[in-house]
């Protein structure tokens, strides 16, 4: 039995927006079972009480005054400068809502 | 003979003593890269204009300011290549990935910023893993980078440019990131030093993230001395990584002592490596240090946290490439990018989370429990780096699994956050690189570079 079903493998790439080939399924349910069969030893860590650690700076709210640094800002034309894919110094992105039917 | 000065320092001296101008050593870096890189593929990008640009402005400063240069520009001189996750305005950065293959930044890295205002010239850009994800160099999506000891062996990962970078002389000193081990392991098995800095000492801004908990700012020298240097410069806040903080740093106490910690020396480890470090801690008791047997018990569980913590941050991290604002498409991701992805997607997926991602975070804290009860003990940490010198090109690329034990001796340090330091000490019977790391707690960097340069003294 693997850790992982092809369908588990599906779930996670439409979470990831991944598309995968047929191979690329079985490779990864077979490489992410082993993987994930393996970090199940952490069960046997007690850890009852324990506080998780998230970060290791004991920072909290690293806060400074809300000033615009005109010299660190990029210009619309450098920030811009990345894609092709532009209009009116905006970014072109794919349509997120469309028509009822539409993909 | 073309001049290789190896040290920050001798390079200094024989600008100083005009002996060689700084575009003369762009020139002879330059040629070493055009010679040696086609078999190596340690270089990605040549940054032969903005060399030549910086070297024609160290060469003035140097006529203007004489010996006073090293006030203002401590670096100056100082021919450096960038690991290709450091953003540098204008030269491409690709993050080893083939879905940056074409992006050109508006802007640097903070480091690269540092490093240059203190006189600095950037030579190349270097080869990694893509996105970092590797300890071999295999993951690159522009081909693996070869060990110049022997081309048959791997560099070591993720910061495989890098470490061949300076081992074989096509910069004098390179940057690098460390998430479990990116730095250190590369320089054990190319016979250079590598430092990985406390988490939070040096900004991460303008470099391609990674694991963002893990991910630590560093570099790779062949000397103890020009890491310190190095540090000296990149280190410190900088207002854009709110993780930084302007460290107090300790100094080494007159008397220092070290520990050995059992656990890192686990069944599997090669009985070369063993021996090398174990003499490597017979040269630090002969000069008076005192050698202290410890134990780090949740060593063995660091690979488990680290494989689940580590994927998920990188999950979120890649998360952000669609390729609206720069960069290809998700389509694009090499096989172990797209792995990492979705073994980090599945371990913070509803009904997954607690099981994995939650627990890996508590086992986290008990790793760094036994890291402050040791330095209750100890002013640092002798240990293996890894647990081989370098390994056969081919020989783990087909199986995750044992590839990802490669990181077992180094990626604690990343899950505790605390700084180490990873010094040559000879080569095997194979004539492949052996070393040693030292760790020492949160901003004992000081501790660290004077234990380094007392070892790189007495073994001279």
């Amino acid at each position: 039995m693997r850790k992982l079903s092809e369908k588990d493998i599906l779930h996670v790439a439409k979470l990831a927006k991944l598309s995968l080939s047929k191979e690329e399924i079985a490779r990864y349910q077979k490489q992410l079972s082993a993987v994930v069969e393996y970090v199940e030893e952490l069960n046997e860590v007690g850890t009852e009480e324990i506080v998780p650690t998230s970060q290791t700076t004991g920072l909290e709210d690293v806060l400074r005054d809300d000033e615009i640094l005109t010299n660190d800002c990029l210009s619309s034309q450098e920030a811009l400068s990345g894609t092709d894919k532009t209009v009116n110094n905006y970014f072109v992105t794919p349509p997120l809502l469309g028509e009822r039917g539409e993909k | 003979m073309k001049s290789f000065p190896l040290t920050i320092e001798d390079t200094q001296k024989l600008l100083l003593d005009k002996d060689i101008t700084a575009v003369g050593l762009v020139d002879n870096y330059l040629e070493n890269i055009s010679k040696l890189n086609p078999e190596l593929n340690a270089i990605l990008t040549v940054a032969e204009e903005a060399a030549y640009e910086k070297a024609k402005k160290v060469d003035a400063l140097i006529t203007q300011f004489g010996e006073k240069i090293k006030e203002s520009y401590p670096l100056f001189g100082v021919v450096v290549a960038y690991k290709d996750l450091f953003l540098t305005k204008g030269i491409r950065t690709t993050a080893g990935s083939k879905v940056l293959e074409s992006y050109v930044p508006a802007y640097s890295a903070t480091v690269v910023n540092r490093l240059e205002d203190a006189g600095a010239i950037p030579v190349a850009k270097t080869n990694c893993d893509a996105w970092a994800h590797g300890a071999s160099g295999e993951n690159s999506d522009f081909g693996p980078t070869k060990n110049p000891f022997n081309k048959d062996y791997v560099p070591g990962g993720s910061s495989s440019g890098s470490a061949v970078s300076v081992a074989a002389k096509m910069s004098l000193v390179a940057t690098g990131t460390d998430t479990g081990g990116s730095i250190r392991q590369p320089a054990n098995f190319t016979g250079t030093v590598g430092f990985k800095p406390t988490y939070g000492a040096v900004s991460r801004y303008g470099i391609v993230a990674m694991a963002s908990s893990l991910d630590s700012i560093g570099h790779i020298t062949n000397t103890v001395k020009d890491s310190r240097k190095i540090f000296e410069v990149t280190k410190g806040e900088d207002r854009k990584d709110s993780t930084v903080k302007n460290g107090e740093f300790k100094q080494p106490k007159a008397r220092l002592k070290v520990g050995i910690p059992k656990e890192y020396f686990i069944e599997g480890i090669d009985p070369e490596v063993k021996d090398s470090v174990e003499e490597a801690a017979k040269v630090f008791e002969k000069e008076g240090i005192e050698l202290v047997e410890i134990s780090l018990p949740h060593t063995k569980y660091a690979i488990s946290v680290y494989y689940i913590v580590q994927p998920a941050e990188v999950a979120s991290n890649l998360g952000r490439y669609d390729a609206v604002r720069f960069g290809a498409g998700r389509d694009s991701f090499g096989a172990e990018a797209k792995r990492r992805i979705m073994l980090g997607t599945y371990v913070l997926s509803a009904g997954y989370y607690d099981a994995y991602y939650l627990k890996a975070m508590k086992v986290r804290s008990r790793i760094i429990e036994d890291f402050d009860k040791a330095f209750n003990k100890v002013d640092a940490i002798i240990a293996p780096v890894s647990p081989t010198a370098a390994f056969k090109l081919g020989e783990k690329a087909n199986d995750p699994l044992k590839m990802y034990l490669a990181d077992i001796l180094t990626v604690p340090a990343n899950l505790a956050g605390i700084p180490a330091l990873a010094i040559p000490s000879g080569v095997n019977k194979k004539g492949l690189p052996l070393g040693f790391q030292l760790m020492g707690p949160r901003f004992s960097e000081n501790v660290l570079f004077a234990l380094g340069e007392l070892y790189q003294e007495a073994a001279k």
